[in-house]
């Protein structure tokens, strides 16, 4: 393939970026010369990958994941690795080892997380398109707080193959831009089958979107809109599906009953997959130096006390706990049961609906530092999980401001159904443009 | 509710290690957490039911394998080849 | 019987290597011990952050073989699951393995006894899993202790199979594995030459009291010795009032003992889950188009039927798969014919000079070892020199030499019987008796060890090529009439 070079030298005031590539080749292809961004939990052939923690400083992988393989097919130029909340676990990208992404909107704001990085380099218009990853919300909330673009992929039609995993039966990658066309554009270029990846399914998306919504039927849930709602983000998203009739669309409201334990088992879930996939993690293959001059249980401690932030200490300790002896049957098989109720949910909803609308997150972006514990954390992601959990399609698209502050609307699809979901976030914003 | 002890037991069995500053706080929020977890002891059902995708198998193939210099490249310490560890007894 | 107070119940956990060409979750070659350390690994099987497995198809086909071989029952879904714990030779820190849904269950494998019948010993269950890396271990005291890893055998395809206690001594528990190693060798899913290739658990214990583990025994012979070791010591400890602890031991190949395992950890909580990056399998159906081979038992009923062996020859020859086409191979140009000797020579005779060669049977053609059956069925040679021709044979190939013909072997240092020869054997016997003396007397008053003293003699003389049946004969005669 021959190879050009574009020049990035971007203005980052806002740690966006964690390495930044200042003269990245690209081929020729549907993204050719585009700048994109790439959240630093994907893999990229020799190019530092960190994950946003001490424990990755310094590691090169010597491969690249599938998606970027396929963007680099696509003629894209690799811009640089963004800033993330430390192995994606955060919503505020505050739990970086290496400084927070400030929020382009309001620099004393967080951008949300984990894609923090990503979503910022694209509100700040660095990149056109960022890939990001969303595990309970990692791509949605960002986006939303940014006020820019961002789908969580339907489970499976993105490969994870190079995704440096937190929670395998949760995550995708997905495409993050200012327009829901770079992000159809994006997704088109990174969804299909991989057979590196055994949960990889076969199902390309080559889809160009479009804004005619006439007879569209949309759920309103009210779980949606409960107390924990912040009254002006639901009054801003209730203005924006109002639009959405205007265009055409019919509403009815709706009830996710399993949305009561949806945020247990989804922490449930990811603790226990994390607390497994990090323990790989003891400076013998990558990362820093075990000490070999110790035995290896003190020096496995060491490095992983000293190299892992608080709140990814605080998740092993958590999936350990629930795995271990005695425990599996009360957490992580039960959260299980839970993920099929809420599964079965939105097959039922989905019987008498095409899509279900709502705030992307309960409120606008946090200041820095002013979530300080934990469990009031984890209960904003109370929107965005129940997606991850069915495995089904979801977008968040900027639907107007509160306080000064982008609020976000959420679209959520059937399973295989991104198109749709692509297709009304894009009436709404072609509407509103 | 899990004692400091049992949190410092975790702490040891995924070999995380926890500072003595930090015990307190961490097991204040880790009950707080496992309180929340509780709402599962609420959950009915069926579980998994069955999905669409099984039998996802691979041919019998041999693909090239990294270099050695790349197995070893992130490697902090190595030796004729071998990557290096702490001793296991 | 074995005497109730002091019954021995041994259960074994055998792990083998599948034979495949490929890892079994990546494209790494498995042909890595001949090659340098970790030229054999990827991002899958060096786990490396963000890499995922991906299930080897032929794996699994070679694990139902063995699964419907030992008659098991495969399940309906079984699932990979993952055992997490630290350790630098595991480098995901977990081994995808099967748990509670593992590919196959129940089953069993029929052995000779020690009472010398047909026992059939019941199988829990077969799963398959990846072998972890190989750990060295390096330093001393003074230097500082350490590790080196090579991951060329991490993602090794491994079936392991448990078996319920149902074995008596260490003996039952050496058949029960080597009657494991041929069906496996049968079924061509296994290469039991290769170092390193099969590792067995065996746990052991004396009824009434507790059962002690002993882990990663490595050699065949190891298994017996350990069990052996280990009903020893423990028959000890109850006639001296001592209790058993319940406990892991390891098995120390050199001095022949076991050791308890003084790990700091007493009992792993391995936190067993589902592999989530693995999807579950639905393969029961696939057992109805699985052709299995003539499998050890069958084959020694024919070799029995076809071939008129007897019973422990059959069960030596089909023991071992090399073996048994090696038999069929010499016997082939002429079975009824060569098939009687070629038994003898082949299960007796041939096995013992490879053994004391520390030999093995690939370097041996098998037409040699036909024309050598052709000239003793032939009467050319006595078994004597028989003996001696293979002996030329093995030590010529040992040495790397050219191998002669037993033809030419027989040529050349003139072995040929002297049967017709009587003659020869006349004069031999002659002087055999005449240089000794004190024999003909001891015979005069009725010392029978005399005659075979004086066989040995002229056996001597005559370079035992003189026919056994005819000398004795001669030199009975001979013998009689210096009685007269």
């Amino acid at each position: 393939m021959p190879q050009q070079t574009i020049t990035f030298e971007p203005d980052d005031k806002y740690n966006a970026f964690l390495t930044v590539c200042n003269k990245p080749s690209h081929a020729s292809g549907k993204l050719a010369g585009v700048a994109v961004a790439v959240k630093d939990n994907i893999s990229t052939l020799g190019i530092e990958t960190t994950c946003a923690s001490k424990i990755l400083k310094g590691y090169i992988p010597p491969y690249d994941a599938h998606v970027v393989g396929l963007l680099k097919q696509a003629g894209a130029a690799i811009a640089g690795k963004t800033n993330m909340d430390e192995f994606g676990m955060g919503t505020t990208t505050e739990n970086s080892a290496f400084g927070p992404t400030l929020n382009p909107c309001d620099t004393g704001r967080v951008p949300g997380g984990s894609s923090g990085g990503s979503a910022a380099a694209v509100a700040a218009g660095m990149v056109k398109m960022a890939l990001g990853t969303d595990t309970g919300g990692s791509i949605r909330c960002p986006a939303a707080f940014c006020g820019i673009v961002g789908l969580k992929p339907t489970y499976g039609r993105v490969s994870r193959y190079g995704l440096i995993a937190y929670a395998n039966s949760l995550e995708q990658i997905g495409p993050m831009g200012k327009t829901v066309s770079d992000v159809s554009t994006l997704m088109s270029v990174i969804a299909g089958y991989d057979r590196h990846d055994s949960t990889s399914q076969n199902k390309p998306y080559d889809h160009i979107p479009r804004a005619d919504i006439k007879g569209l039927k949309i759920g309103i849930p009210k779980e949606y809109f409960g107390k924990g709602v912040d009254p002006q983000v639901a009054a801003v998203v209730k203005k924006a599906i109002g639009r959405l009739e205007e265009l055409g669309a019919s509403t009815v409201t709706c009830s996710i009953p399993s949305m009561e334990y949806a945020l247990a088992a989804y922490y449930v879930t990811c603790t226990c997959e994390a607390s497994s996939n990090l323990a790989r993690f003891d400076g013998v293959r990558y990362g820093p130096a075990a000490d070999t001059k110790k035995s290896w249980h003190d020096a496995f401690q060491e490095v992983r006390s000293t190299a892992f932030g608080t709140e990814v200490r605080r998740r092993i300790m958590l999936g350990t706990f629930a795995l271990s002896s005695g425990y599996y049957g009360k957490y992580y098989a039960k959260a299980q049961v839970a993920r099929e109720n809420v599964r079965a949910d939105f097959q039922r909803i989905f019987k008498d609906v095409d899509v279900i609308a709502g705030p992307t997150m309960p409120t606008i972006a946090f200041r820095l530092k002013e979530k300080s514990d934990p469990l009031s954390m984890y209960l904003a992601d109370i929107l965005t999980v129940p997606a991850n959990l069915a495995g089904v399609p979801a977008i968040s698209v900027p639907c107007g401001k509160s306080e000064g502050m982008p609020v976000g609307l959420q679209i959520i699809g059937r399973h295989f159904e991104d198109e749709r979901v692509v297709d009304v976030a894009y009436a709404y914003e072609q509407a509103v443009n | 509710m899990v004692t400091e002890n049992d949190v410092q037991h975790i702490a040891e069995l995924a070999d995380v290690g926890i500072g003595k500053e930090e015990l307190g706080d961490f097991t204040h929020q880790f009950n707080a957490i496992l309180e929340y977890f509780d709402t599962l002891d609420r959950v009915e059902g069926q579980g998994a039911a069955a999905r669409d995708l099984y039998n996802v198998l691979r041919e019998d193939e041999v693909e090239p394998s990294l270099p050695q210099e790349e197995v070893l490249r992130n490697a902090p310490a190595q030796e004729d080849g071998f990557i290096k560890a702490p001793r296991v007894m | 019987m074995a005497d109730e107070e002091t019954q021995v119940i041994v259960g074994l956990e055998v792990h083998c290597q599948l034979d495949t060409k490929s890892k079994l979750f990546c494209g790494c070659s498995t042909d890595y011990r001949s090659d340098g350390p970790n030229t054999h690994v990827c991002p899958i099987c060096l786990g490396l952050p963000g890499a995922m497995p991906a299930l080897n198809k032929r794996a699994i086909e070679y694990a139902m073989k063995v699964a419907k071989a030992l008659n098991c029952e495969i399940v309906n879904e079984s699932e990979f699951s993952r055992k997490n714990y630290f350790y630098p030779d595991l480098d995901k820190a977990y081994q995808i393995t099967q748990y509670d849904k593992p590919l196959a269950e129940g089953g069993y494998l029929e052995i000779e006894s020690d009472a010398g019948r047909e026992k059939k010993v019941r199988l829990t269950r077969i799963h398959v899993e990846e072998d972890p890396g190989r750990l060295v271990h390096m330093g001393n005291v003074e230097r500082g202790k350490y590790s080196l890893v090579d991951y060329n055998r991490a993602g090794i395809p491994l079936i392991e199979i448990v078996s319920e206690p149902d074995m008596r001594s260490p003996k039952e528990a050496r058949k029960f594995l080597n009657k494991l190693r041929a069906t496996l060798e049968y079924l061509s899913v296994f290469d039991s030459e290769k170092e390193g290739s099969l590792r067995v658990d065996a746990n052991i214990s004396i009824k009434g009291h507790e059962r002690v583990e002993v882990k990663n025994i490595t050699s065949y012979k190891g298994v017996e010795k350990a069990l052996t070791f280990e009903v020893t010591r423990q028959k000890n400890l109850i006639r001296r009032g001592q209790k058993i602890e319940r406990e892991t031991r390891h098995f120390l190949e050199g001095r022949g003992v076991t050791q308890s395992a003084r790990s700091k950890e007493q009992e792993h909580d391995y936190r067993y889950f589902p592999e989530p990056d693995l999807r579950p399998l639905r393969v029961k159906s696939w057992v109805d188009g699985i052709v299995l081979p003539e499998l050890p038992d069958a084959r020694r009923e024919r070799f029995m039927a076809q071939y008129g062996c007897s019973l422990n020859h059959a069960r030596t020859l089909t023991g071992d798969l090399k073996l048994a086409n090696f038999f069929e191979k010499v016997v082939a140009s002429d079975p009824k014919g060569l098939a009687p000797l070629a038994s003898t020579w082949i299960a007796d005779t041939l096995i013992g000079e490879l053994n004391y060669r520390d030999m093995g049977l690939d370097p041996v053609e098998p037409e040699s070892v036909a024309a050598l059956i052709r000239l003793l069925k032939a009467g050319t040679i006595t078994d004597k020199s028989g003996v001696e021709v293979l002996r030329v044979m093995l030590d010529q190939r040992l040495k790397n030499e050219k191998v002669e013909t037993p033809d030419a072997i027989v040529a050349r240092l003139g072995l040929t019987k002297t049967a017709g020869d009587t003659g020869v054997i006349a004069a031999a016997i002659e002087e055999a008796i005449r240089e000794n003396p004190k024999a003909l007397e001891d015979y005069k008053n009725g010392e029978g060890k005399a005659l075979n003293f004086l066989v040995g003699q002229v056996m001597k003389k005559t370079r035992g090529k003189a026919d056994p049946a005819e000398l004795n004969r001669m030199l009975t005669e001979a013998l009689k009439q210096k009685e007269a």
